[in-house]
């Protein structure tokens, strides 16, 4: 175990601003809402760690929403997402600066490298957490989580170690309004140069033909499941998606049964998903399918079964023929 | 070549019923299975090996009752399988986790460790590039192709948010994997002939050299403050009907409009 740390040494809220290509990740201007409304009761400083090349022009965004300070680190190298660099850098900022809480979005990046990062200062990391509290009295971050899909919510604290760090599901905290008048410095800070020694290249980005719009961001979704009965049916779930301006999602079960890819799988085994709405088409509702929807505003369920389980987390439920709701609805939207 | 794999024992949520007046899942009613994405890890360590030649190793950290799993993975054709096992590793977490299975995996010798991409318990995704970084070897999460692989290195097809990445790593190299990679094969008749014989080797904290002071919930950095079951509101849908589709949708439009989710 680490010898017991001066925690008092160990001030601020750091957000990892997640970019990919230059455009930042949305979740990154919600962290920074959520770090300015935790660092009232702190009484500490909001400060983004920006990690790319090419990228100092674009920190002035992220003071304007909510850091006070934006740690710029622009090298060559860093152009691409890379575990190892991307670890390595913020562990070395955080060994130099000593932030209290670390904060990254629970994506694709901030999962895959956030983890490293917390081997390598030695402290504690929660994962896909959805709110979070203070105790004051310690300074401690309590870091609400969901688990075992959704049906299990634990609070969780790092008592003795710093920082604190955690991923943090999107589309739960809101940004502030962006404020271009908004006062905050831009450091470049020295890193060590062995930081920048990687065993792992990028070599290409596919884009996904298919996904016009990602699940896991979209706002909408308008899912699919066994009751679809086949892959071309799925032109109705993709027609009602583009009239309401939605992404398809789909069960486990029209997955497997190759009527859609694997990424617009929603659940357990798929993707976790919190959209606005939220519209399942002959989805029963497996515990495993619930697993990644449960936590959208709102649902609609449409199933010919009334004792589909999706009913019970439903907010709307038509029972009857997808076939010809789902069609009804869309041509209802195009009229508006 | 030298292939880890890690795996762990979770609840079985097939089987899992759901309590009808909270909502939530009846854990107890669950028997336990194999995390369903190593399932893929295991299929991915046996087809590289199937490519490579070598050796598989399966390793998971759990009680002694985690030993039937690990005799299904030699079911599938693992080489061996092994029972990482001490009551100083209780309550571990995925910082203290990682630890744990970094020095398994010293112990076993690896060229690559394969991990599913989270398990369906704790949901974390943490323990795979977390045991890479203790290791210190790259780590590349959600892959869902091996491109290529040689003695020396590998490439991938990792699953973002937006698309893919395409990604080369030297050997060693730690992946979690996602569903999208392969098809895990059953059980052979000839596997489950030895899998009946197959007795896990179980290694204590002491078997691997590990640190008593890096394991364990004492040792643990995050603490569980509290847990509860997330209540659902369950059967408060509102029912639409109408005489026909056209109404139902027309009710249902209106309705979404009204919460300002239609514009």
């Amino acid at each position: 175990m680490a010898d017991t740390l001066n925690k008092d040494e160990y001030r601020g809220i750091w957000v990892f601003a997640e970019q990919r290509r230059g455009q930042f990740h949305n979740v990154t201007f919600e962290l920074l809402g959520k770090a300015r409304e935790l660092a009232e009761p702190l009484k500490c400083e909001v400060s983004a760690v920006l990690v790319g090349n090419g990228i100092e022009a674009k920190a002035p965004e992220l003071i304007a929403a909510g850091a006070d300070r934006v740690y710029v680190v622009d090298n060559p190298k860093l152009e691409h997402f890379n575990d190892e660099l991307y670890a390595n850098v913020v562990a070395d900022l955080a060994k130099q600066f000593k932030p209290e809480i670390i904060l990254a979005g629970a994506t694709a990046v901030g999962r895959a490298f956030l983890p490293r990062v917390s081997i390598q200062v030695n402290a504690g990391l929660t994962a896909d957490c959805t709110a979070f509290e203070l105790d004051m009295e310690q300074r401690n971050l309590l870091q609400i989580r969901p688990a075992f899909g959704g049906s299990l919510m634990a609070k969780i604290m790092t008592p003795e170690r710093r920082p604190q760090m955690s991923t943090v599901r999107y589309k739960v905290f809101k940004a502030i309004p962006a404020d271009a008048s908004r006062k905050g410095e831009i450091v470049k800070p020295s890193i060590k140069a062995d930081c920048f020694n990687a065993r792992s290249e990028f070599l290409e980005f596919i884009q996904e033909v298919e996904a016009t719009i990602n699940i896991a961001e979209a706002d909408v979704i308008v899912s699919g499941g066994r009751g679809m009965g086949s892959g071309d049916n799925f032109k109705l779930i993709s027609d009602l998606a583009r009239a309401i301006g939605g992404a398809v999602g789909a069960s486990r079960a029209a997955v497997d049964s190759g009527w859609i890819k694997y990424s617009h799988q929603v659940g357990q085994t798929g993707k976790t998903v919190s959209p606005k709405l939220y519209i399942a088409c002959g989805i029963s509702g497996a515990v495993q399918h619930l697993a990644g929807m449960q936590s959208s505003d709102t649902i609609v369920a449409i199933n010919k079964d009334p004792e589909a389980p999706i009913f019970g987390v439903a907010k709307y439920g038509i029972v009857g023929d997808l076939f010809q709701i789902v069609p009804a609805l869309t041509e209802r939207i195009k009229k508006g | 070549m030298k292939i880890v794999v890690c795996i762990k024992q979770v609840p079985d949520t097939t089987n899992i019923k759901i309590d009808p007046e909270t909502g939530t899942l009846k854990r107890e009613s669950a028997g336990t299975v194999m995390n369903p994405f190593d399932m893929y890890a295991v299929e991915e360590g046996l087809r590289i090996k199937e490519k490579m030649g070598g050796t598989v190793t399966v390793i998971t950290m759990g009680p002694a009752m985690a030993k039937e799993m690990l005799k299904s993975t030699i079911g599938m054709g693992v080489d061996e399988a092994v029972l990482l096992s001490d009551r100083l590793l209780a309550g571990s977490d995925t910082w203290a986790t990682s630890y744990a299975l970094a020095k398994a995996c010293e112990k076993a010798g690896y060229d690559i460790i394969l991990f599913g991409k989270q398990a369906v318990d704790g949901d974390t995704a943490q323990v795979g590039p977390s045991t890479a970084q203790y290791l210190n070897i790259p780590s590349l999460t959600w892959v869902k192709k091996v491109r290529e692989i040689s003695d020396r290195d590998i490439t991938v097809e990792r699953m973002m948010e937006d698309g893919v990445d395409v990604v080369k790593s030297s050997l060693p190299v730690a992946l979690t994997v996602v569903k999208e990679i392969n098809e895990p094969r059953l059980e052979s008749l000839k596997g489950k002939m030895r899998a009946k014989k197959y007795d896990p080797p179980i290694w204590t904290l002491a078997d691997i050299n590990g640190d008593p002071n890096m394991v364990g919930v004492k040792n643990s950095p995050t603490r569980v403050a509290k847990s509860w079951n997330a209540v659902r509101e369950a059967g408060k849908a509102e029912m639409i009907d109408g005489p026909d589709a056209a109404a139902k949708a027309d009710v249902l439009f209106s309705r979404l409009k009204g919460l300002g989710i239609i514009k």
